[in-house]
């Protein structure tokens, strides 16, 4: 039961960093696709329909760990306390940016929500990348559960070290240039040219930086968390995550005809959940390891809560996930093809 | 209290109390949008057909703004419980998770789907389906608004719950959970007064109109839809609503009762206090003015039935900020009572046909435009300093549930950070809400989405 409950949650959050992802690459990649004012609505009419839906995965994810593994919620977010405000302050600046922006057409209103957007947006990216790294290096869990990280301090990604150290800055730096082609791919598939071409040509340029990045993060995480191999040699299975990943990295570079737009998202997309699951099942069954001492470690077993909770609870969570994906499929049916210049 | 817990619950009272500005129209409006949708629909006549989906159009405007407002200052109170509450979410997550879980799955997925429709889906879906997504925005910001309250409640009136032998509290009903009867009485007395606040705003903006000479025809339909559902709301608002929302106190919670009542002594034949200070070092009220016997009548429905006051409590349960409670229940009352007058005198004159005329009574209700706002807030400060010193009623108290590795020097430094955000983002609110009222209903008629 705990390890369903540790495989929904990490769709949970596959979810939200796929659907999310690509309205937050559409943030990025903003002021450097669209130039003109009427270019610019088109990114943010683009994701305008979808982009608070796909928030609701973070929130509606965040719950599920809530009920499920309610000490790893407790413990995670109290000891990440800093950079999860500031990612609620980014999440705000970000929302009123998309919203607010076209109420008023000023040389002197639109520029402040263009750059919140693409600011915000870029942050958001870097610090859920750093927060995979975290979780990926685990963190100096004391013996009642709880931690509390400082940003930085030495940058060495030891267990003195903070949220930030030069494993976890590039884990946020290589979440940065993923989401930064997602984005590109979305908008790239959504918009008419010249918009299109601008972003399939970052899109392109990105793969390449995607690429380094998955080789430096893949034998980074290795060196740092010795659990990953132990699990991939004793469930050899799990190597069918990594082969999604290479799949889809390898779909975006050979899609890159103007027709094959679609193919190339769903394979940014398949990059995306490769990445995410292959971390998953090497983490797994750990949900945040410590650095301190392995034994003090969150695992599925003692973070969960108790059995009936988590039968009631799958009980009303399987339906009302597939409702979700019934909502989600109509309003992109609704919304489906390019958008035009006015 | 250290300065971490008092940090903590700062930040709480201060996202909560900001962010619930927002839902409360969200909810209110959700509703009245509904029902112009309906209007629209429904009616064989084309103008008016016309008029009530104009002005749905218009609503939709501020409600998008008000909804984007409450959806970016709502993530942070989910994640609130575990960055500064983590000993209160590792104990109770296992049950509080649940209804927050269910609000996300059932009610945000269907509210966002249809808000989407809803605001650039007019000219790309046929009227029945238009409707239809109002209908489905109506209902996911209500079923968002029953898991919120079950939440509470739980922590007001907890049920269905066992406590384990390493200090976990387990859910052992969810059914006991989700029918709390704390809950469904809190959630009748929550969305009676989310459409009251919706119905003030539709009235105000209305009688705004009327006496700036704009827009007369929405205005008109402004101000009879606002009057019309507020008063009646106002009504269910008091009885059944407030008194069955108090008799939960009475029967459940008898020590919050007295503080919020300023009854120092255990009394026979009570009297209420409309005026008055408590001051909690006499343990009397200075300069009360009251109503013989009221109390007793309203709690128990007899003259001369004892009430109990604070002293027959042990100081350690007793609200922690008396006088601050006291005065937030006297405020939401005093001003439902007034609200309740002011649509009363509204609807009357509404219904002699007198009062899109009748200047000084659309100043009135142009003035009242804060004090739903104002009296929803007191309430739930009553409802949440009543709860004190406990974080889950009787069973965890407030200090006990605060995360224990985060210091007050960065709990202050995010405390500090919402209150400039949030200071910004109300500016921007009210720029951006009387920029849509400058623009008016009349440049949207011709489905610009």
């Amino acid at each position: 039961m705990e390890t369903l409950w540790f495989c929904l949650v990490a769709i949970m959050i596959a979810g939200y960093v796929v659907l999310d992802g690509f309205d937050l690459g559409a943030g990025i990649v903003h002021l450097l696709v669209a130039r003109s004012d009427a270019e610019k609505r088109i990114v943010l009419a683009s994701i305008g329909p979808v982009w608070d839906g796909n928030e609701v995965w973070l929130l509606a994810g965040g719950g599920t760990m809530y009920f499920a593994f309610p000490a790893l919620y407790a413990s995670s977010f109290s000891g990440f306390y800093l950079p999860l405000t500031i990612v609620l302050w980014l999440l705000i600046v970000r929302g009123i940016s998309i919203e607010f922006r076209n109420h008023i057409a000023s040389p002197v209103w639109t520029p402040i929500w263009d750059t919140g957007f693409t600011w915000a947006s870029l942050l958001l990216a870097v610090f859920y990348g750093a927060a995979l790294g975290n979780v990926v290096r685990g963190v100096p869990l004391d013996a009642s559960g709880y931690f509390f990280l400082p940003l930085w301090t030495d940058f060495r990604a030891r267990s003195s070290a903070g949220i930030l150290d030069w494993y976890t800055i590039l884990t946020g730096v290589a979440a940065l240039l993923t989401l930064t082609m997602h984005g590109a791919l979305w908008v790239a598939m959504k918009s008419p040219e010249p918009i299109r071409e601008r972003a399939a040509s970052l899109a392109r340029r990105v793969w390449w930086g995607v690429v380094a990045a998955t080789v430096a993060i893949t034998a980074a995480s290795f060196a740092i968390q010795p659990h990953l191999s132990e699990r991939f040699a004793e469930a050899p299975w799990g190597f069918v995550f990594p082969v999604i990943t290479l799949t889809g990295l390898l779909g975006v570079f050979l899609c890159k005809a103007p027709r094959a737009e679609l193919p190339a998202f769903l394979s940014s997309c398949a990059y995306l959940v490769g990445m995410l699951t292959s971390a998953a099942f090497g983490v797994y069954p750990l949900l945040l390891p410590a650095s301190t001492d392995p034994a003090l470690s969150l695992t599925i077993h003692n973070a969960a809560a108790e059995s009936y909770g988590l039968r009631v609870g799958l009980a009303w969570f399987i339906p009302g996930m597939l409702l979700a994906v019934v909502y989600a499929t109509f309003t992109y049916r609704r919304f489906s093809g390019k958008l035009h210049l006015e | 209290m250290n300065l971490a817990l008092a940090v903590d619950r700062l930040q709480f009272a201060f996202t909560i109390t900001f962010h619930y500005l927002f839902p409360q129209l969200t909810m209110g409006l959700a509703l009245l949008i509904f029902i112009m949708k309906t209007i629209a629909l429904r009616t064989s006549d084309e103008q008016r057909r016309d008029r009530y989906n104009g002005a749905a159009r218009f609503w939709i405007k501020i409600f998008a703004i008000n909804f984007v407002t409450g959806v970016v200052t709502g993530i942070p109170m989910e994640f609130q419980f575990g960055t500064n509450w983590a000993q209160f979410s590792r104990a109770a997550g296992g049950v509080i998770g649940q209804p927050l879980a269910l609000e996300g799955v059932y009610s945000f997925f269907l509210e966002s789907t249809f808000l989407g429709l809803l605001i650039y889906g007019e000219k790309r879906l046929s009227l029945r389906l238009h409707w239809l997504s109002s209908l489905g925005v109506f209902a996911g910001s209500w079923i968002s608004g029953y898991f919120i309250i079950v939440t509470d409640a739980w922590m007001q009136h907890p049920v269905g719950y066992r406590m384990a032998a390493n200090g976990m509290i387990q859910l052992d009903s969810l059914r006991d959970l989700l029918l709390n009867p704390w809950a469904l009485w809190q959630y009748t007395h929550n969305m009676i007064a989310a459409v009251v606040t919706g119905s003030f705003v539709v009235a105000a903006l209305g009688a705004f109109y009327l006496l700036a000479g704009r827009h007369e025809s929405y205005a008109r339909t402004f101000v009879r839809l606002g009057v019309t559902a507020g008063s009646i709301a106002m009504i269910l608002l008091i009885v059944p609503a407030g008194d069955q929302q108090g008799r939960m106190v009475t029967e459940n919670q008898p020590v919050t009762l007295a503080a919020m009542e300023g009854l120092f002594q255990t009394v026979q034949g009570a009297p209420i206090a409309l005026v008055g200070q408590p001051d909690t070092d006499k343990l009397q009220l200075d300069n009360p003015i009251t109503i013989p016997k009221a109390l007793s009548f309203l709690t128990f429905r007899r003259w001369t039935a004892e009430v109990k006051g604070l002293d027959a409590f042990p100081r350690d349960v007793w609200p922690d900020n008396i006088p601050l409670l006291y005065f937030s229940y006297h405020i939401m009352v005093g001003l439902g009572t007034i609200l309740l007058a002011v649509m009363a005198l509204s609807l009357w004159l509404l219904a002699r046909d007198r009062l899109y005329t009748n200047r000084p009574a659309l100043w009135l209700l142009l003035l009242m435009t804060p004090f739903p706002y104002i009296a929803t807030t007191a309430g739930w400060m009553t409802a949440e300093l009543g709860r004190q010193p406990w974080l889950i009623y009787g069973v965890m108290r407030t200090a006990a549930g605060i995360s224990p590795h985060v210091s007050s020097g960065n709990g202050l430094f995010t405390l500090l950070g919402f209150l400039g955000l949030y200071m910004v983002l109300g500016i921007l609110f009210l720029f951006l809400v009387w920029h849509e009222i400058e623009h008016g209903p009349e440049k949207l008629a011709e489905g610009a989405a």
